[in-house]
């Protein structure tokens, strides 16, 4: 039993009376969106939503931006235990074992009627679908997805005696190459920043990944952070600051990390590339975008938000949302999304789109992201998972400030989730 | 007063509190009860039903050595801003009290932190707090010192967000000085110039007794925001590195929302509820008696 203030019941019906006005058959859709990057996204997104609505004039969706991928989650979480469960949401990608634990969403497995619709879920990159699924279950569609990519200055290169179209292949060259750049500019200039506050496990998971690594389980109730892989990770991201002086010291800001990368306080960063539109459309120098380098292997996990559908929706409804996310994630509008953005087109048929096609043709670094999938990983996703993530984000900046090494921060994180996972290891 | 007219005042009485009587049972007084009783029980696991455990969450959470250093750093978060802002209030409002040029813009400049919104005043002091390209690190470079990465050392983050909260608070307590200051009559000070009292004893003896009940109110009004800060760690910190800035209020936020664990977050709060109410108790039985009220 829900304790509903009047207020609701009000809204309520005010509601309903107001659709049986308009259009006996037209059914509301309300949806929440994270935006995690800088930029006008909210514009895009409204002029996306104005777009469909004039295509189907029946259905009717209210999308509300709510902030970054956590708020997101907590108004999505609050309005359903208000007994105001939104139709859909774009949320965090790995929020699936949350929600699912929570009984707050359904499978589009159980909502495809069609041959054309089996096919349409079908059409992604695999590599997307992976966090989005589980026991066989396609629970999220992919929408503002990302890898991390190396964004680098050429003029900073080109001026620290490096070769401005070579980005680094790998670990060593990296570190070198920052270090290059450091002393160039007579330590005016960093070599390397990798953002370490707002979301380190994610970049964490590239390192451990690009030396063969992989963190948690496939079914999300275990995880593995104090792997001698692991640990030696974790050292080479800390000897980038203290034995290359390369990066500075302490944790690095996700939030500023494009604004020092633009007035060129580091000639490189690692960052998402959902950033990449806001980078090319500010920078007034010459930059490139390659693939994460690698130590035994490339990789990146890839990141951003899915489209889920909730369980409290009715039939009617839950069939409007997938109208509506199979429009939004069609070739043609994943290809507008990721040009406008620099997120990923979600499907190979976006990039077989004219648009993305002459975009890439014309600004190649468009592809990079797309090109590193190859390279991917699921993000980091486990039950229990903001409890697993903030330990895992402790130990890094733990060992990135000095307070622990490597090998402690990691054994602690190892054992602070081997508490919380217990009871779904079994 | 007949009986029925008695009775119909009563009633009228009531009805006048029952706006506020609703809205408080509503947003005080019925979560408070859920919250005490959350704290109680232990959530079953994959439908599994909710378990009575008494105050064996209060166990887990004093053995959590996280919620200590939490604890540990919102005392110092509060010992940091609560004395100092109050005394910038005071000073603030001395000075622009004065007859002097430009007094209007002045208040205006010490009040303007207060207006702007908790949110986008974290955004603009994050890029002032930027290790590279910050204000702070620029002004610093220009005298010939290396920069500082404020918010990204765990030993001195928690100060920078405590300077930063100063900055946001004294301009909003300078507001209640100024006014009572305004209020205080003249005649004090003319007599105490007559007798040829100095400042400095007119200040300790008359001003300041006479600001107690002012002082009292900003006290209690900045135990409380210290208590609530929740907004600027989102954005400055998000409680890092490593839990150095981590706060009370955001902690429970914490554990709700991010990690869904509803009983952690209702434990914290009765605990937070508990020790505020020993302080409010503390403050009206001590402080209260010292106080001048005119």
């Amino acid at each position: 039993m829900r304790l509903r203030p009047p207020f609701a019941m009000t809204a309520l019906a005010a509601c309903l009376l107001n659709t049986a006005q308009v259009n006996a058959d037209s059914v509301d859709l309300t949806m929440y969106y994270p935006v995690a990057v800088g930029g006008a996204l909210t514009d895009v997104v409204d002029n996306l939503v104005e777009e469909f609505e004039s295509e189907y004039p029946d259905i009717n969706v209210e999308a509300i931006y709510a902030g970054n991928y956590d708020d997101t989650r907590v108004r999505a979480m609050s309005a359903m235990e208000a007994g105001e469960t939104p139709q859909l949401s774009v949320m965090f990608s790995i929020d699936l074992y949350e929600l699912i634990e929570q009984d707050a969403i359904v499978a589009f497995d159980d909502l495809v009627e069609t041959d054309e619709e089996r096919e349409w879920l079908d059409g992604f990159y695999p590599g997307l679908m992976e966090n989005g699924q589980l026991d066989g279950k396609t629970y999220g569609i992919p929408f503002q997805r990302s890898t991390i990519v190396l964004f680098w200055n050429k003029d900073a290169f080109e001026a620290a005696g490096l070769d401005p179209e070579t980005p680094p292949e790998n670990w060593e060259e990296m570190a070198e190459m920052a270090a290059t750049v450091r002393e160039a500019s007579n330590n005016e200039q960093w070599g390397v920043m990798v953002p370490s506050t707002g979301y380190p496990y994610w970049m964490f998971q590239a390192f451990a990944f690009q030396n063969g690594h992989r963190l948690m389980s496939e079914d999300g109730t275990e995880v593995y952070f104090d792997d001698p892989a692991a640990v030696e990770a974790l050292e080479y991201w800390v000897s980038l600051a203290t034995e290359h002086n390369a990066m500075p010291d302490g944790t690095i800001e996700w939030g500023t990390l494009r604004q020092n990368f633009l007035e060129q306080s580091t000639a490189m960063m690692w960052h998402t590339t959902g950033n990449l539109t806001a980078v090319r459309s500010e920078a007034n120098f010459d930059f490139g975008v390659a693939m994460l380098p690698m130590k035994t292997q490339r990789g990146s996990p890839t990141g951003g938000g899915n489209f889920y559908i909730f369980e409290d929706a009715t039939e009617e409804e839950q069939r409007a949302a997938m109208t509506f996310i199979r429009w939004m994630t069609a070739p043609e509008r994943a290809a507008a999304w990721s040009i406008e953005t620099g997120y990923m087109g979600v499907s190979p048929a976006a990039y077989e789109t004219d648009a993305l096609q002459g975009y890439v043709e014309e600004f190649p670094p468009a592809a990079v992201a797309r090109d590193q999938l190859e390279h991917g990983t699921a993000e980091l996703s486990t039950y229990q998972g903001g409890r697993i993530r903030r330990a895992l984000d402790n130990a890094v900046q733990a060992a990135l400030t000095g307070q622990m090494t490597p090998q402690e921060a990691l054994s602690q994180a190892q054992q602070e989730a081997d508490n919380v996972l217990r009871r779904y290891a079994r | 007063m007949s009986f029925t007219n008695h009775r119909k005042m009563q009633l009228y009485g009531a009805l006048l509190l029952l706006p506020a009587a609703v809205l408080l049972t509503t947003f005080a007084y019925l979560p408070t009860v859920t919250t005490v009783i959350n704290s109680l029980f232990l959530p079953g696991f994959r439908g599994a039903p909710t378990e009575f455990v008494g105050l064996e969450n209060y166990q887990v959470l004093f053995d959590d050595p996280t919620f200590w250093k939490v604890a540990r750093n919102n005392l110092i978060y509060a010992v940091g801003t609560i004395p100092t802002s109050i005394a910038l209030a005071l000073g603030m409002a001395l000075f622009v009290n004065r007859k002097l040029r430009g007094r209007g813009f002045l208040r205006m400049a010490y009040f303007t932190p207060t207006i702007l919104p908790m949110i986008a005043a974290a955004n603009i002091w994050m890029f002032f707090y930027a290790p590279q390209i910050g204000l702070f690190n620029k002004l610093l470079g220009m005298l010939g010192f290396s920069g500082v990465n404020w918010l990204g050392d765990p030993s001195i983050a928690l100060s920078s967000v405590i300077v930063m909260s100063v900055w946001k608070e004294a301009g909003f307590f300078m507001i209640f000085y100024l006014a009572a200051l305004q209020s205080m009559p003249p005649e004090l000070k003319e007599a105490a110039d007559l007798e040829g009292t100095s400042r400095w004893s007119f200040f300790w003896r008359v001003t300041f007794p006479l600001l107690m009940p002012t002082t009292l109110f900003v006290l209690i009004n900045a135990l409380i925001n210290s208590v609530r800060v929740v907004d600027h760690l989102f954005i400055l910190t998000k409680g890092g590195p490593n839990n150095a800035t981590n706060l009370l209020l955001y902690y429970v936020y914490e554990n709700a929302f991010s990690f869904f664990d509803r009983t952690t977050a209702a434990t914290i709060t009765v605990v937070i509820l508990l020790v505020l109410a020993v302080v409010a108790t503390l403050k009206f039985t001590i402080l209260d008696r010292r106080t001048h009220y005119q």
